[in-house]
């Protein structure tokens, strides 16, 4: 036990110490490397940030049904429980004339003229019922039972009912983009993943030629094939290691560049100021994913080249 | 400690038999030399007996190891127990010699304390005291094979291989090499040595084992040698 303590440090050593000494082949496998883990970590900020917005208009997005002074409360509250029975439906909230003026009120609490006016007219707005869909993009239900006519009796004539619906589009559009974002982010990830593992496979062939007289001398001494093959393994953990913590360096400089030079709030549909919490609030889950996947490729790569590399087999 | 049944080696056509049905028996404690011209198959059949190729048929059983039982994995600790050593040193140019031996070491897991201590013992057994720090650049071809031969016996293994290790050396550095190994025998490991030179093998007075063409062609105590 003490043994396999004392090689297994020997180990991690031997792969310190050659990733030094190669630190020239070194450069293009970290290089590329930090180029894949830059493109998870930016998809999975981006789409992060877009489905908050996605999530933040839906939740703006509601139906009101605008009532006649007719309605009597028995006919509102019906059409109220009738509204709530739907599946479709997330919640139902009514709004009295008075609330209605006093929100108006509020809302142009600076124009005195027009407050005026509206105090000398008596009452003008009317009721409404406010109802938030589940998912705005499925509200059939919602719409046949506001179509029936027993409702559309109860509606005022002239405001009826209505949709939010040019924020409808903005959502399908950003779901649209986000859609796109993580299909070419997929892409991105499995495309420079396969570059790196080349480019490691690369370094590793040439690390193993430049060392051959040495594994031949430790295979004759008797070293066990981890012994040979662990600092390779070794080494390619330290370029994933580094590429990590260089792309999520590159990723906050960024944020820091976009948030302070650029004054930008917003880049297109990408809520910065979103993207940027987002990344310091999860910074340590971030930061274990980058190395978890910097580890991963470095450890499957160099595993597939010493096996490829490094014959093990007697004749 | 080393039995050879019937060994035989075959590789393609162009080559074809190179050990041709060898039997061989050395007990523990032995000293021998097998001699032979180049092409006899004296470096097959040490890279047999340290399992860098295998028979094409025959069996060879070191040390109670049955190699036809032998598994992949079980190869090092194999050669951990064997001590070779090479014509062509096989030392590292980039490591000191006390680092060329400490190398050894690390592949069986012995601890720092322990290399420590067994270095200057075994460099001292080689005589090359005071020489831990220099390149193997900066000696000579007979202190060269003196450091892997110190790197072959730290690990006090039982049997000692030595495929001409004087191959390349001068007739001084030759017998200093050929005493220490006399030396390591006397300690009780039971050695193996390949030679071509005559003068050697006439003063050591050992069991020598002649091969020709793949074949032992005799096996005598105390033998002379005439090339």
């Amino acid at each position: 036990m003490k043994r396999k303590i004392i090689t297994f440090r020997r180990i991690i050593s031997a792969g310190a110490i050659s990733f030094m000494r190669n630190a020239s082949l070194a450069v293009a496998a970290v290089a590329v490397m930090v180029v894949t883990l830059t493109i998870v970590l930016f998809s999975i900020v981006t789409s992060a940030t877009l489905n908050h917005t996605i999530s933040q208009i839906a939740d703006k997005i509601n139906i009101s049904i605008y009532l006649n002074d007719n309605v009597t409360n028995d006919q509102r509250t019906a059409l109220i429980g009738n509204l709530r029975q739907l599946r479709q439906v997330k919640s139902v909230e009514y709004i009295s004339k008075d609330q209605a003026l006093a929100e108006y009120k509020a809302a142009n609490a600076n124009n005195k003229d027009l407050l005026q006016a509206i105090n000398e007219t008596g009452n003008p707005l009317p009721a409404s019922i406010q109802v938030t869909p589940v998912d705005p993009s499925h509200i059939s239900q919602i719409q046949s039972l506001l179509n029936h006519p027993l409702t559309q009796a109860l509606e005022d004539p002239q405001a009826g009912t209505s949709y939010s619906g040019d924020r409808k589009a903005a959502i399908d559009k950003i779901a649209h983009a986000t859609n796109v974002l993580k299909q070419i982010g997929i892409a991105g990830v499995i495309l420079f993943t396969l570059v790196s593992m080349l480019i490691i496979f690369n370094t590793l062939q040439m690390a193993i030629f430049n060392r051959r007289d040495e594994i031949t001398i430790m295979r004759l001494l008797g070293a066990t094939t981890w012994y040979i093959r662990g600092p390779f393994v070794v080494e390619s953990i330290i370029y994933g290691i580094v590429s990590a913590l260089i792309s999520v360096t590159i990723i906050d400089l960024l944020f820091v560049v976009a948030s302070s030079t650029l004054q930008a709030s917003s880049l297109g549909l990408l809520d910065i100021g979103y993207a940027n919490n987002y990344f310091y609030n999860n910074f340590l889950i971030l930061l274990t994913v980058q190395l978890l996947a910097g580890i991963v490729i470095g450890a499957v790569s160099s595993i597939i080249a010493t096996r490829r590399y490094l014959k093990f087999k007697t004749k | 400690m080393i039995l050879l049944d019937r060994v035989t080696k075959t590789y393609n056509k162009d080559i074809g038999t190179v050990l041709d049905r060898v039997s061989l028996h050395v007990e523990p404690n032995e000293f021998v030399i097998i001699v032979g011209q180049s092409g006899a198959g004296k470096t097959t059949l040490m890279k047999l007996l340290t399992r860098e190729e295998r028979p094409t048929s025959g069996k060879i059983i070191i040390g109670g190891i049955d190699y036809d039982k032998l598994k992949d994995h079980e190869i090092p600790l194999l050669r951990r127990k064997i001590g070779v050593v090479f014509q062509d040193f096989k030392l590292l140019p980039n490591k000191t010699v006390f680092e060329n031996v400490s190398f050894a070491l690390e592949i069986v897991g012995m601890g720092h304390r322990e290399i420590q201590h067994t270095i200057p013992r075994v460099l001292d057994i080689v005589n090359l005291s005071g020489k831990e720090k220099r390149m193997p650049m900066e000696l000579s071809g007979g202190e060269r094979q003196r450091v892997a031969i110190a790197r072959a016996i730290a690990r006090q293994p039982k049997i000692l291989i030595a495929d001409e290790p004087t191959g390349n050396l001068d007739p001084k550095h030759a017998w200093d090499v050929i005493k220490i190994i006399e030396k390591i025998n006397q300690y009780g490991t039971t050695v193996l040595l390949t030679t071509h030179n005559q003068d050697i093998v006439n003063k050591l007075k050992r069991r020598v084992v002649t091969m020709e063409h793949g074949r032992i062609v005799s096996d005598r105590a105390n033998a002379k040698y005439n090339a």
